[in-house]
């Protein structure tokens, strides 16, 4: 039996000319939140729209519970729900309107309406809003309404295309709650540019760069999987004053030591990063070291690498030709 | 209730929720009232002969204002995804689009039952070929409406969707106009393909399959076409 809710295999995907998809390939599990992460432009709504349905892939396959969207389009459509990117919805209908006519298309069964319209009205926050027309909406409004129309037949799988995009940062937290929440049960894939989101939220990223995967990792592994970065403030202790070569070439010496980078020089000393394996603790090695070279340790702090790095340099390196 | 009456009954209330309907309506029933009464105070005869006679080539016009909105708009504001990322088939989507913009037109033309009901009150009326009239109306404009939809997934744009299927509504009213010009083997087949021509079989009263085809195949054909660029774009 195959237990993945979402497969994608060697997904490519022509605009005409352009090639947006150039095989991708993963699976999610049931239960996953996957945190779908790339620069503008790399593919990640084009996949969206392909595992929707709403697109057809040039070449490679979607699958949604072992079921190929492009021939059982009704069926995988039914357990999915959609957020597409900028939130398009009928600007001409009051909120409510739009709902019911949601639940009518999904012909959610009459004795269940009542209590999820409650359910949407409550997560979503869109009590205040229900006899509005949409067209007025503000952008975190409407935003809201169209997570409401993904969720209102609760699906067993959730696509959100930025779906955190406008909202304010009250709503952001709970939307963050409630991914959460829903990901207990629920197969999520969300795309968005907020880092820290991923980190809160995401227990899986996939990166794609330029229509390729570059990394298919959990959050922890991406962060540690590029060592940890120690930043250290040192001192001359005699009267000499300090030498930068001397200094880089002193705390490079131990084992546990990648790389050190002179950062720039402060008023009490000279900042410099050392890099350092993510499996071992450099900081005495490094304590150890400058006191060998006869230097005053001022500040030594450990962090582990940022997404934000690892996402730069994973999205940069082949030379990131951006749109 | 089915998804294709989902979908009409939201395109009817897009309808009478915004002006447009209002106008395009208002402007149907202005002209047609003035093809009526003309001829009722200029020649002093109550007759719906000019009303039958021009009201094909106003549907050619209005229908397409009817119908332009229907995928384009849509396609500009990008909730066809929305819309088709539900479980609903193209075609229902397709059909339930038609039956509103059938629905428009229809409730302008039942409007324009006043005037062979005021004729009804002053004299005699002959019902056989109103009815026949009326039908072949709702005939045309059911064609039409079709090729405006057609048109319609065409384009982004409302007016470029209208542009369109005014042309090939335009077209196939002028077939039969312009016969006299033509050999008679070929006049026959543009007779044939003329949605007047048919029309004004109908609206003598006699009910041929021949002309019921016609526009059954027009509309099928419309409706297909839809249904495959609708498919299209999701390619
Ligand atoms: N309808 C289209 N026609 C032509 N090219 C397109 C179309 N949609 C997307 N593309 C191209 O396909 C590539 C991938 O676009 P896509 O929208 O999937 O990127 P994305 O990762 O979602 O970017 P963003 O972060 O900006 O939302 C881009 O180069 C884009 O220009
Ligand atoms: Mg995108």
């Amino acid at each position: 039996m195959d237990s993945a809710m979402i497969e994608v295999r060697e997904l490519v995907k022509d605009y005409g000319r352009t090639r947006a998809l150039r095989g991708i390939d993963f699976s999610v599990p049931r239960g996953q939140i996957v945190g779908f992460l790339g620069p503008n432009g790399a593919g990640k709504t084009t996949t969206m729209k392909i595992i929707t349905g709403y697109l057809e892939a040039t070449s490679g396959q979607a699958l949604v519970r072992g079921l190929p969207v492009e021939e059982h389009p009704l069926e995988t459509r039914a357990h999915i729900g959609y957020l597409p990117e900028n939130a398009p919805l009928y600007e001409d209908m009051m909120v409510q309107e739009f709902l019911d006519f949601v639940a009518d298309i999904r012909q959610i069964p009459a004795a269940q309406r009542r209590q999820r319209f409650r359910l949407m009205t409550e997560v979503c926050g869109i009590g205040d809003v229900l006899s509005k027309n949409i067209g007025e909406l503000s952008k975190g409004f409407r935003q809201r309404v169209g997570l409401a129309h993904a969720m209102i037949h609760d699906p067993e799988i959730l696509i959100l295309d930025e779906p955190t995009s406008g909202l304010d940062p009250n709503q952001i937290a709970e939307i963050r709650k409630l991914i959460r929440e829903l990901g207990r049960e629920k197969t999520l894939i969300l795309s968005t540019h907020i880092l820290p989101e991923v980190q809160a939220t995401c227990d899986r990223v996939i990166i794609i760069s330029d229509g390729k995967l570059v990394a298919d990792d959990t959050v922890q592994g991406l962060m540690t999987g590029d060592g940890a970065r120690i930043q250290v403030l040192v001192a001359p202790r005699g009267e000499s004053p300090l030498e930068m070569e001397k200094v880089v070439e002193s705390l490079q010496k131990p084992d546990s030591v990648r790389s050190v980078s002179v950062v720039g020089e402060k008023e009490d000393g000279l900042a410099v990063d050392v890099l350092s394996d993510a499996a071992v603790d450099a900081r005495r090695d490094i304590f150890e070291a400058a006191i060998a070279a006869d230097l005053a340790l001022l500040e030594m702090q450990r962090q582990s690498v940022s997404l934000e790095e690892t996402f730069r340099r994973l999205t940069m390196e082949d030379g990131g030709e951006h749109v | 209730m089915s998804k294709t009456l989902t979908i009409a009954r939201r395109e009817i209330s897009a309808y009478f929720n915004s002006p447009m309907a209002y106008i395009v309506v208002g402007a149907f029933l202005l002209i047609s009232g003035y093809l009526y009464f003309s001829t009722v105070f200029l020649a002093g005869t109550a007759s719906l002969r000019s009303f039958f006679s021009l009201t094909p080539l106003l549907l050619v016009i209005f229908a397409p204002a009817v119908a332009m909105r229907l995928v384009s708009e849509e396609l500009r504001s990008g909730t066809l995804e929305l819309l088709t990322t539900m479980p609903v088939r193209d075609e229902e989507v397709i059909a339930g689009k038609f039956l509103a913009g059938l629905s428009v037109v229809a409730s302008g033309l039942l409007m324009t039952l006043a005037y062979p009901l005021s004729i009804a009150t002053v004299g005699d009326l002959d019902w056989g070929p109103v009815i026949g009239g009326y039908l072949g109306l709702l005939l045309c404009a059911a064609a039409l409406i079709g090729i405006g939809i057609m048109a319609s997934t065409w384009s982004r744009n409302q007016i470029t969707a209208f542009i369109l299927a005014l042309m090939i509504g335009l077209v196939l009213w002028l077939f039969d106009k312009v016969t006299f010009f033509v050999p008679a083997s070929l006049g026959r087949v543009l007779e044939y393909l003329s949605i007047d021509f048919h029309f004004r079989n109908i609206a003598r009263g006699v009910i041929d399959t021949r002309d019921l085809l016609y526009y059954f195949s027009l509309l099928l054909i419309s409706l297909f076409l839809a249904v495959l660029a609708l498919r299209r774009r999701h390619a």
